[in-house]
């Protein structure tokens, strides 16, 4: 052999420089990547981190305990116990007196109405009211009770409120926060897990607020916008990709459909809101409507979800089933929409994922009003999830802020639920065989 | 030799209990070869078209009832596209054209009161690549009885499932799993397991299509002996690439070249005497 023919072209220096060189490019775009993660990553956290620093103090609540006299000459001074006579009696005095009882040196009439504004005003009266309306044996009696705080002395004493900044900057006066320390110092305040966010509706004041009126409309309108959508999207899918002739109108309607996936959804409250409600004449704020616009709005995702997952069974499976003498019909229904079931029901989770979160079209049917009951119905007026959030961090108070950013996190550990679930179905179905 | 449809009625009225069935397949076993068959397919003048594109030209042909006919020929020759006409699944593409006339036992396939569902219930097909459905395997072979109602009750729907692996060969390998995914056998197992499928709907004719490109030398070994079984009983028309498994099974080849079928008769005049130059180039290896 000739010297020549040990040196081959790959192993000269310049094939070297060109070797090393191109894995230099290699890492250069492998670094790229990670950085672009990182980059994502830290953003997502960033969110998470700053949502549960603002949101999770919303989950706690602080409540007074106070001593309260219901007397029978305040509450009922017929001594008749009658209904009506014991829900609209002057139960706001109830308090106020449990709370100049406990402070006996509070005695002008600024510091006795400051005095009262420690507790929820609301929340306080309708507690003993309901208490005293469901045993009226209560009338006469001296009971103890826990009622909140109001919003600016939870805020206080969570730490939101800056004790040390001048006073007229500050929401809590100084005779307030002594009074406040006072009953910390004994005993009488509490820290407790905030339920009423999660079993009230909303509320105009914070510390009386839940998200349980907009859980309950979402769903409505999920369960409306699931039944409506699913059913229809799926069918449309299967006939368009299965039994409908290729010409010009069905490539026309195959394009509007990939045209309205991309359609931003404010349209489609337009479109509730002139079909549904103008047209039709169907209730304001009802999850029905806000149901069906979601529907709508959902219809062209699942579509084409269903149709690239029925495009995804391999052709073998249906040249089988017809070599047997099926149907086309029976090949597309035995064999080829149940393989596509994963990706069917994967599209449709993603699908209502998406609409739960969404707000805009349900802005332009009502769905935004402020409503303080857990709608019974899919007629009555309610909130969704993601417009409370807009609703409250409208407001001003700090409060509110803390709340948004808890119903954030409810509304994202929904939606974290449900794409698990979409992931859990999906290697479930797909590993059956 | 015993008319290949008598046998199938037979099949099918006894599907519980065939005494006779034994006798019958004796009877065919022991008739004479190829020579006093009769014509299972005419074709006249069959020609495929693929968006306009002709795929087959003119192809004239007569298919016996019984035993196994082999078409070869070099990739794209129109070997497959010729096959699919049998059982009209070249109606399942989009822009393909059948023109000709294809008479099946004297009635033409193609005609408007022949409908493909029934015809492909005549006619079984196994296909290049393995394809039970992800179903188990009973299910698998019962899809066929189920769909067409050949099994008014479960009893016969057992019958005919045992009764189909039974004559694929598969059924001392699965008789106790029958519930298993068919997906989960190996790939000579699962183109028998399509073959018992097949079988299970009681076909005259059982097209294959290159059913061994995707099996090891064993599983295409046994899927040979198998059809040399099932030959006694369906007339088999099979695409093949290997012409060493064209001449092992069939009886009577065809050679095809670039959409003209170039020659056909008895394989063994086929490999030892062509008449064609071509046929001459392709079985000794020269083209293809």
């Amino acid at each position: 052999m000739s010297a020549e023919a040990n040196t081959s072209i790959h192993q000269t220096d310049q094939a070297l420089g060109r070797l090393a060189k191109r894995k230099a490019k290699e890492n250069r775009f492998r670094y790229a990547g990670i950085a672009a993660v990182v980059i994502a990553m830290a953003m997502l956290g960033w969110l998470v981190v700053s949502l549960v620093g603002t949101g999770y103090t919303a989950f706690f609540q602080h409540y007074l305990t106070i001593t309260v006299t219901l007397s029978e000459s305040d509450l009922d001074p017929h001594g008749a116990r009658d209904a009506d006579q014991l829900r609209t009696a002057n139960y706001r005095k109830v308090i106020q007196q449990a709370l100049y009882s406990r402070f006996p040196d509070v005695t002008d009439r600024r510091g006795k109405r400051a005095l009262f504004q420690i507790v929820s005003a609301s929340g306080a009266t309708n507690q003993v009211r309901q208490m005293v309306y469901q045993d009226p044996d209560l009338v006469g009696r001296e009971i103890t009770i826990t009622v909140p705080t109001s919003d600016d002395v939870d805020q206080l004493l969570k730490g939101y409120i800056d004790r040390n900044a001048p006073a007229e900057l500050r929401k809590v006066s100084d005779r307030q926060i002594e009074w406040v320390d006072q009953v910390v110092a004994g005993g009488e305040l509490t820290r407790e897990f905030n339920w009423r966010f999660f079993t009230a509706a909303d509320s105009r004041d914070p510390e009386l607020a839940g998200i349980a009126g907009a859980v309950v409309g979402s769903l409505m309108a999920l369960s409306v916008a699931f039944m409506l959508s699913v059913p229809v999207g799926v069918g449309a899918a299967v006939y368009l990709e299965e039994f409908a002739p290729h010409n010009r109108l069905t490539d026309f309607i195959e394009i509007n459909i990939n045209n309205l996936a991309a359609v931003p959804s404010i349209v489609f409250g337009l479109l509730g809101l002139a079909v549904f409600l103008n047209f039709f004449g169907l209730p304001r704020s009802a999850p029905l409507v806000g149901g069906m616009v979601l529907g709508l709005m959902t219809l062209p995702t699942i579509i084409i979800a269903t149709r690239s997952a029925l495009r995804a069974v391999s052709p073998s499976i249906i040249d089988g089933a017809l070599s047997l003498g099926a149907s086309h019909t029976q090949a597309v229904f035995h064999h080829k929409v149940p393989l596509a079931a994963s990706g069917i029901l994967t599209g449709s989770i993603i699908g209502m994922a998406q609409a739960l979160g969404e707000t805009a079209p349900l802005l332009m049917i009502g769905m935004v009003a402020f409503v303080t009951e857990i709608p019974a119905s899919i007629m009555e007026p309610a909130s969704a999830l993601p417009v409370q959030i807009f609703l409250w961090s409208d407001s001003a108070e700090r409060a509110w802020a803390e709340r948004a950013s808890a119903a954030i996190i409810v509304l994202l550990l929904v939606l974290i639920t449900l794409n698990a679930v979409a992931i859990f179905l999906r290697s479930r179905l797909e590993r059956r065989w | 030799m015993v008319n290949m449809n008598a046998a199938h009625t037979k099949y099918i009225s006894d599907l519980g209990l065939t005494p006779n069935m034994g006798e019958v397949i004796e009877m065919m076993a022991s008739a004479p070869a190829a020579e006093t068959t009769q014509v299972k397919f005419e074709c006249r003048d069959v020609e495929v078209f693929y968006s306009g594109k002709r795929a087959l030209r003119g192809v004239n042909m007569d298919v016996p009832d019984s035993g196994v006919t082999a078409l070869i020929g070099p990739s794209g020759c129109g070997k497959s596209t010729f096959l699919r006409v049998f059982n009209r699944m070249n109606d399942t593409i989009p822009n393909a054209r059948v023109t000709g006339q294809i008479l099946m036992d004297g009635q033409d396939i193609y005609s408007k009161d022949i409908d493909p569902v029934l015809l492909r219930a005549r006619v079984g097909m196994v296909f290049q690549k393995p394809n039970p459905f992800p179903k188990s395997i009973y299910d698998n072979v019962a899809y066929g009885p189920r769909i067409h109602g050949l099994a008014p009750q479960k009893k016969d729907l057992d019958n005919i499932v045992e009764r189909s692996l039974v004559r694929a060969g598969l059924w001392d390998e699965v008789k106790d799993r029958l519930k298993e995914p068919g997906t989960s056998l190996s790939g000579g197992q699962q183109q028998r397991l399509v073959i018992a499928r097949a079988i299970a709907v009681s076909p005259e004719v059982i097209l294959m299509d290159e059913p061994a490109s995707a099996l090891d030398p064993i599983a295409t070994a046994r899927l040979e002996e198998l059809i040399d079984e099932l030959k006694e009983k369906y007339c088999i028309l099979i695409v093949t690439h290997s012409m060493a498994q064209a001449a092992r099974v069939s009886q009577k080849t065809a050679f095809f070249h670039l959409g003209d079928l170039v020659e056909y008769d008895d394989t063994q005049t086929i490999f030892t005497n062509p008449k064609d130059q071509r046929t001459q180039d392709y079985i000794t290896g020269r083209t293809g």
